[in-house]
Order: structure tokens, then C-alpha cells, then sequence
């Protein structure tokens, strides 16, 4: 382990027992929080008696999905704009403006689309999260270096040969990005919709202990969705630097 | 003719929301014309402008608030190498959280208001501005601290004469980011925090189904974001080329 | 085709001494641009004439904006003349010929690929059958130097291993044409010395045809049989030296009196040249 992995533990584990001790002496009162020992054992038993299984089967289905077709149909997107360049100045100021419009005050329209469920959940995850990939995508196919195209010249490779053999590997790494932030992004809109508009799922579970004044309930939700972020996350930044360590030059 | 393809691409996204709107009909979505004269008579409101006034001036804050924390809080992290380390992961995994979930606990700490408001929108933007500036850091040549310290300047100068101007063009990146996601966050906070501004707006038509108020209300906040962006944008190429 | 050139008596009189085939050649060839600025057309290169025989090793040295590349992108079929014809073997360049090897100063290693597979690429992509692409890969990675690297990435190599490997990915499809741009502008002195060698040897196994182009008048001097020197834009050949080495020759030729000659004589031509470019007073 690295001595910054350590620090890190350190000060992760020192936060938690600082928040464990202001719970326990009261300052923080039960009203307003429930101490992380008592968030983690709540945690483990609803797990085991399998109260929220559905809810949370119910959101890993909705992420998968919206992070999947949110990386397959930005990446083509980004492919189609980067080819266009006077599109894809017309439409910058649109994309990088974009996070701004809370994407999810259109789920009256998407119920109408795709009914209630799954569908409209998704679809709100994927109008989030595919901006990040698309905007990855148009900045690591910028970045492939001038003289590996050349290079593909000189080898006499085709058109295709070119776009699978050599762009899509220099690119590789800058569109792990674009994975990583559509992965996070597919989270917050799955988790966000569902707290605010949908009778299930892990969001929906939050909220509805919050609105039952269920505080034990509700904190071991918050945190298994911090593990699974966290879990994710430490994930794709594991394969991230495995690529990066490769381009550096 | 410069802006021939921007106009070109603004009527061909007025074609698609209209087909979108004949094929789904009226209820699901309001034609952009019935929207337009939606936002009209809204912005006709005194009522309207007291919403918009209270998001504006809770956006005003959260943005102060998350600038200064963000390029101050990345500047400290970006100058040590050990800190910055330490703290990126962390600092990537509170940016992929949905904070929307932490909810309860920032409304139970501030209570129903501008505070919650505030705080949720410095949630959203100050991230992204403190990595931003974090990474900017991280990357300078090293030659630029080796020529303030050959030229003996105080830390101060140091970091408004050399370190401020180099990283500007990168922190402005962060701040247009920063700028839409805190955005974000104040409407966020105020669709469930509030009984004022265009989230608190937004949150009722929602309930009663009013899609025609509800993408006059999204219509209104592109239109601001876009300009807002476009605004900085300009800001960060007269940095870049003065 | 010695017609525009001030020096095509010169020419002539080295094409005669040498009774190998013209292998490459270039005839009245121009290159306009338009300025980026100001819309403006200009002429970047030319006119141009040139031949090269069969197997030597020709380097061009100028002023930086001579338009040294854009002769190189000529001759690679990278770019298109605006006038005159560009031969190599008796046909017309359009597209970037079979038998021809580029290496840019660029690092051009692949850096998703470890060193063997990068150097396998353009024989796998040929559809090159696989015992056949071992043998010479494996040739290759002894032949410069780089056997104990065949699994290490470009990443974790330095900046002359880089360009070894992007020469023997060259060296692997067997070019009668090797054209080389800056290919060490990015190294040190003393690698660069002995990238020389690693280049004499490679020209030597080959037979291939080489042309280098340089902003190093001692790289020029010390590795080539014949040294164009061209002219600030439009880019014209001004001077053509003879170096008169040995075909087995190596680095150590710096030591010799006649490399300080054939440097000085570079650099009288070169001086003036570079002089007009900064300003031009003296």
C-alpha cells in the first residue's frame, strides 16, 4: 500500500470516528443522525432479512442499463459530431451548458413515452449521463496524436482498419473518462429519480423512510448507497490507471 | 454567416420538439410555440419574477461560495503533492455521490430556505471547480515555481503574479462547469427545500401536470445557462489571447 | 529536368558518375499553401528537381520553414504536388506507395502496444502469415538492440528506445524506400550519435534508398553520401555536397578532418540562409 493510501484510510477512518463520537455523547442528537456503527448494523440486518431487495435489485437494473446505453449511444453520437465540425460548433455552447437543466422536471413527458417503471427512470439516467460521454468522446478523438494517423498512412491501412486498429485505441483511455463520469452520472439520475418521482428502488426507499421519520432505516440506505459508489468508483479508477499508465509518454 | 450553423441547428431542434410533440400530443409535451407563449404570459407575473428573483439571488451565493471555496480549497491541495493524493479520490467519490439523497441531513442542518438552497448548490458546483483547479496545479511546469523563486518572490506574489494567471484558462473550465452544476443544485434544492423559486415552480406544475409551464421553465433556465456559458467562454478565450 | 535548378550542371555531373537507376525522382515539382491569416496563396516549395539512385543515402539540411517536410509528404504520398511529377521506381506517387518506410520525429509508438507487438503491426495488417512475422520481428528486435525490451511498453522506455522501435517497425516491411523525418530531433547529442550508427546499419542491411532530412549539420555530414542544401521559402536546393565516405563508415567519421570541411561548407550555404530568416541586417 501506498503511504497516500494510508493517509487516506487514516483521515476516511479518523472522520468516522469523529461523526461515531459526536453521535454517542450527544452532540450530534438521534434525531438528526444515527451514529455510522449503528448505520452499518442496520445496514447488515435489512440486508439479511431482505427488506429492500427489490428496491435495490430494482435500482442496479435501472443504473446498468442507463450507464450501458449511455455509453454506447454517446460514443456513436460523439463519433457523428466529431465528424461534422461545423455541427459540433453550433453545438458546444449547448453541451457544455447542459448540466445546468435538471434533466428530471421532464419525467412527466417521459411517463407518457415509456410508461411508468423502469423505462422513465432510464431514460432520465441516460439524458444525464450520455452529455458526458459524448463530450469525452469528441476530446479523445481530438487527442489522438497527428503522426499515428500518419502512421496509418504510410502503412497503407484502410478507412475502417484505421478507425478499429489505431484511433480507437489511442482514444481508448480518454474515453475511460467518459465511462467513468456516464457510470456516475447513470447513479445520480437512477437514485435522484427515483427519490423524487418513482414508488421504488433504493431512492425511492430513502425518501419514503425520511417522510416516515424512520432515521435507522434511512441512514443504512444512505450508506450502502455510498458503499456501492464507492465500491464502482474504486473500480473503474482501478482500470483507469491501468490504462493511463500505458499512455503516458 | 458565421452563426449560419447555429441557426441552421436551432430550427432543425425546433423541428424535431415540434414532430416530437404531433406524435406524442398536447399532453405529453407542449408544441414550442404553445411553450413560448407560456413563457410570455408567465414573465407577464409579478408572481414569476419573485420565483426567479429568489433562485437568482440563492445561485448568486451558491456560485460566490462555490468559486471561492473551490479555487481557494484547490489551490492548497494542487500545491501539495502528498494532500492532493490523498484527497482526489475522495473528492471524486463526493462528486459521483447523488447528493440529492443527503437531502434529509442538509435539510435537517439548515433548516427550509435559502440556507438549504445555498448549501445544495455549493454541493453541486464546488467540486468540480476544486478539481479543476487542483489538476491545473498539479500540472504546471515545475519551471514556473523554480523562476518565482529564483526572482525571490513572496508566497503572495507568487500565487497572484505566476500561479493565479497560469492556471486561469483552466480554472474558468471548472467555473463554467461549476456555473451549470451549481445551477443544477439551487433548483434541486428548491424543489424540495423551498416555497420559492423556478425549482419550487417547476415542482408544482410537475404535480399538476402542467407541461406547458414546465418546459417554459426549462426553456427560460437553457436560455440563461447557454448565455451564461457563452459569456465565460468569451471570458476564458480573452484569458488565452490577450 | 535540370532546367530551373542553379546548380543542375552539378547534378548532372554526379548523376553521371553514378551508373546506378534513378530510383525516386522529382520534376518541377511546387507546393502552394494558403496562408492560414490571411487567405493568401503562397509558395511553400519548389520548383523542385531531384534524383535519387538506387541505394544511396541522401540527406536534405535548411532553415526551419524550407519546406523540408512538405518535400518529405511529396515523396511518402502523405501530400499531393501542386505541379511537376513525383516518381519512385519509374510510376507516379499518388497515395503512399508499396515499398516505402516512413519514420517521423514524432513518437510514433503505439502506446497500447508492447514493443513486439508494435513492432508486428503493419506486417499483421499486411495480412503477413504469422511464422513469417515471428522471423522478422525477432530479427528485427535483434537487429537493434531491443530483445530484452520486446515486452515492455513504449511508456516505460526512453525517448531513443522509442524511435528504435519505430525504426524497426519500419525495418520489418522490408521498404527499398526509407524516408526520415527529424527522426532524432527529439533525442540527445550522444544518442543521436549512435541512433547514427544504428540508421548506417540499417541502411547498409537493407539496400534501401534513404533520404533524412535534418536541421543537424553534423547528422548530415557524418551519415549521408550526398547533401542537398536547401533555401529559405520557397524551398530550393541551393547546394549539393558530395561527402565521399566509405559505405562502411560509422560515427567515428567526426574525428576526421574532412567532416569539419564538409560541416563548414554546410554551414557557409546554411548561414546565410538562416540569417534572411532572422531578420537578415547582417
Amino acid at each position: 500500500m501506498t503511504k497516500e493510501s494510508v493517509i487516506r484510510l487514516c483521515v476516511v477512518v479518523g472522520f468516522i470516528a469523529l461523526v461515531e463520537g459526536l453521535c454517542r455523547t450527544g452532540v450530534i442528537g438521534a434525531t438528526v443522525m444515527t451514529a455510522p456503527s449503528q448505520m452499518a448494523s442496520q445496514l447488515l440486518r435489512v440486508l439479511a432479512a431482505g427488506t429492500y431487495n427489490h428496491d435495490i435489485a430494482f435500482s442496479f437494473i435501472n443504473i446498468v442499463c442507463a450507464a450501458v446505453l449511455a455509453v454506447v449511444a454517446g460514443f456513436g453520437l460523439g463519433v457523428v459530431i466529431h465528424s461534422l465540425p461545423r455541427l459540433r460548433q453550433a453545438l458546444e455552447p449547448l453541451l457544455s451548458s447542459y448540466y445546468a437543466v435538471p434533466t428530471f422536471i421532464f419525467y412527466p413527458v417521459f411517463i407518457v413515452l415509456f410508461g411508468v417503471g423502469h423505462g422513465s427512470i432510464i431514460a432520465i439516467a441516460v439524458l444525464l449521463a450520455i452529455v458526458a460521454m459524448i463530450t469525452a468522446t469528441l476530446s479523445g478523438l481530438d487527442r489522438i496524436p497527428a503522426v499515428l494517423r500518419k502512421t496509418a498512412r504510410v502503412m497503407r491501412l484502410s478507412r475502417a482498419r484505421t478507425a478499429l486498429a489505431i484511433e480507437l485505441p489511442a482514444a481508448l483511455p480518454h474515453l475511460f473518462g467518459g465511462v467513468k463520469l456516464a457510470v456516475a452520472y447513470a447513479f445520480i439520475g437512477v437514485i435522484a429519480s427515483e427519490f423524487i418521482l418513482s414508488g421504488a428502488g433504493m431512492g425511492y426507499a430513502i425518501a419514503y423512510a425520511y417522510n416516515q421519520f424512520d432515521n435507522a432505516n434511512m441512514y443504512a440506505l444512505m450508506l450502502l448507497v455510498l458503499l456501492s459508489v464507492t465500491l464502482v468508483n474504486g473500480l473503474l479508477n482501478h482500470i483507469d490507471r491501468r490504462l493511463q499508465r500505458r499512455q503516458q509518454r | 454567416m458565421r452563426l449560419l450553423p447555429n441557426v441552421i441547428l436551432l430550427l432543425v431542434l425546433l423541428a424535431l420538439w415540434e414532430s416530437l410533440h404531433l406524435a406524442v400530443g398536447p399532453s405529453a409535451m407542449a408544441s414550442p410555440w404553445a411553450t413560448a407563449a407560456r413563457l410570455a404570459s408567465l414573465l407577464a407575473q409579478a408572481d414569476t419574477w419573485r420565483h426567479i428573483g429568489a433562485t437568482a439571488s440563492a445561485f448568486a451565493w451558491s456560485l460566490l461560495l462555490a468559486c471561492v471555496g473551490g479555487v481557494a480549497l484547490g489551490m492548497l491541495l494542487g500545491l501539495n503533492a502528498m494532500a492532493g493524493n490523498v484527497a482526489e479520490p475522495i473528492l471524486m467519490n463526493l462528486y459521483a455521490l447523488p447528493k440529492v439523497t443527503l437531502y434529509p441531513l442538509v435539510l435537517l442542518c439548515f433548516g427550509l430556505g435559502l440556507g438549504s438552497k445555498v448549501a445544495f448548490g455549493v454541493m453541486h458546483g464546488l467540486i468540480p471547480i476544486l478539481l479543476f483547479t487542483m489538476n491545473a496545479l498539479r500540472h504546471l511546469p515545475p519551471v514556473y515555481m523554480r523562476s518565482a523563486r529564483s526572482l525571490r518572490l513572496a508566497p503572495w506574489q507568487t500565487a497572484w503574479h505566476i500561479l493565479l494567471p497560469a492556471i486561469a484558462g483552466e480554472v474558468l473550465a471548472g467555473i463554467r462547469l461549476g456555473f451549470a452544476l451549481t445551477l443544477l443544485g439551487v433548483l434541486i434544492g428548491e424543489m424540495f427545500a423551498s416555497q420559492k423559486g423556478l425549482g419550487y415552480l417547476a415542482m408544482t406544475a410537475m404535480g399538476a401536470g402542467d407541461i406547458a409551464t414546465l418546459l417554459a421553465i426549462a426553456l427560460l433556465l437553457t436560455c440563461f445557462a447557454v448565455t451564461g456559458n457563452a459569456l465565460l467562454l468569451r471570458v476564458g478565450r480573452h484569458l488565452e489571447h490577450p | 529536368m535540370s532546367r530551373a535548378l542553379p546548380l543542375s550542371d552539378l547534378v548532372r555531373m554526379q548523376a553521371a558518375r553514378r551508373p546506378e537507376p534513378v530510383h525516386v525522382e522529382l520534376a518541377q515539382v511546387t507546393r502552394r499553401f494558403t496562408h492560414p491569416a490571411t487567405g493568401e496563396p503562397f509558395q511553400a516549395l519548389g520548383p523542385i528537381d531531384l534524383a535519387l539512385v538506387k541505394g544511396e543515402f541522401f540527406s536534405i539540411v535548411g532553415p526551419s520553414g524550407c519546406g523540408k517536410s512538405t518535400l518529405l509528404d511529396l515523396l511518402s504520398g502523405l501530400g499531393k504536388p501542386s505541379s511537376g511529377r513525383v516518381l519512385f521506381e519509374g510510376k507516379p506517387v499518388n497515395g503512399v506507395p508499396e515499398g516505402v518506410g516512413v519514420v517521423f520525429q514524432e513518437n510514433a509508438a503505439f502506446p497500447w502496444l508492447c514493443v513486439r507487438d508494435n513492432i508486428a503491426f503493419g506486417l499483421r495488417r499486411a495480412g503477413v502469415e504469422a511464422a513469417e512475422v515471428q522471423r522478422r520481428v525477432d530479427y528485427a528486435l535483434g537487429f537493434m538492440g531491443l530483445r530484452d525490451f520486446a515486452k515492455a511498453y513504449p511508456a516505460q522506455l526512453s525517448g531513443g528506445m522509442r524511435q528504435r522501435v519505430c525504426i524497426a517497425r519500419t525495418l520489418v516491411t522490408q521498404p527499398r524506400l526509407i524516408l526520415l523525418d527529424e527522426p532524432f530531433g527529439a533525442l540527445d547529442q550522444q544518442t543521436r550519435l549512435l541512433m547514427g550508427d544504428e540508421l548506417l546499419k540499417l541502411w547498409r542491411e537493407t539496400g534501401a534508398t534513404v533520404l533524412l532530412i535534418t536541421h543537424a549539420l553534423d547528422e548530415a555530414a557524418m551519415l549521408s553520401g550526398r547533401v542537398g542544401v536547401m533555401s529559405t521559402r520557397p524551398g530550393l536546393f541551393i547546394d549539393f555536397v558530395d561527402t565521399g565516405w566509405p559505405a562502411d563508415r560509422d560515427s567515428r567519421v567526426v574525428s576526421t578532418p574532412r567532416f569539419g570541411e564538409i560541416t563548414a561548407r554546410l554551414w557557409e550555404k546554411l548561414r546565410v540562409e538562416t540569417l534572411k530568416i532572422m531578420g537578415g541586417a547582417h
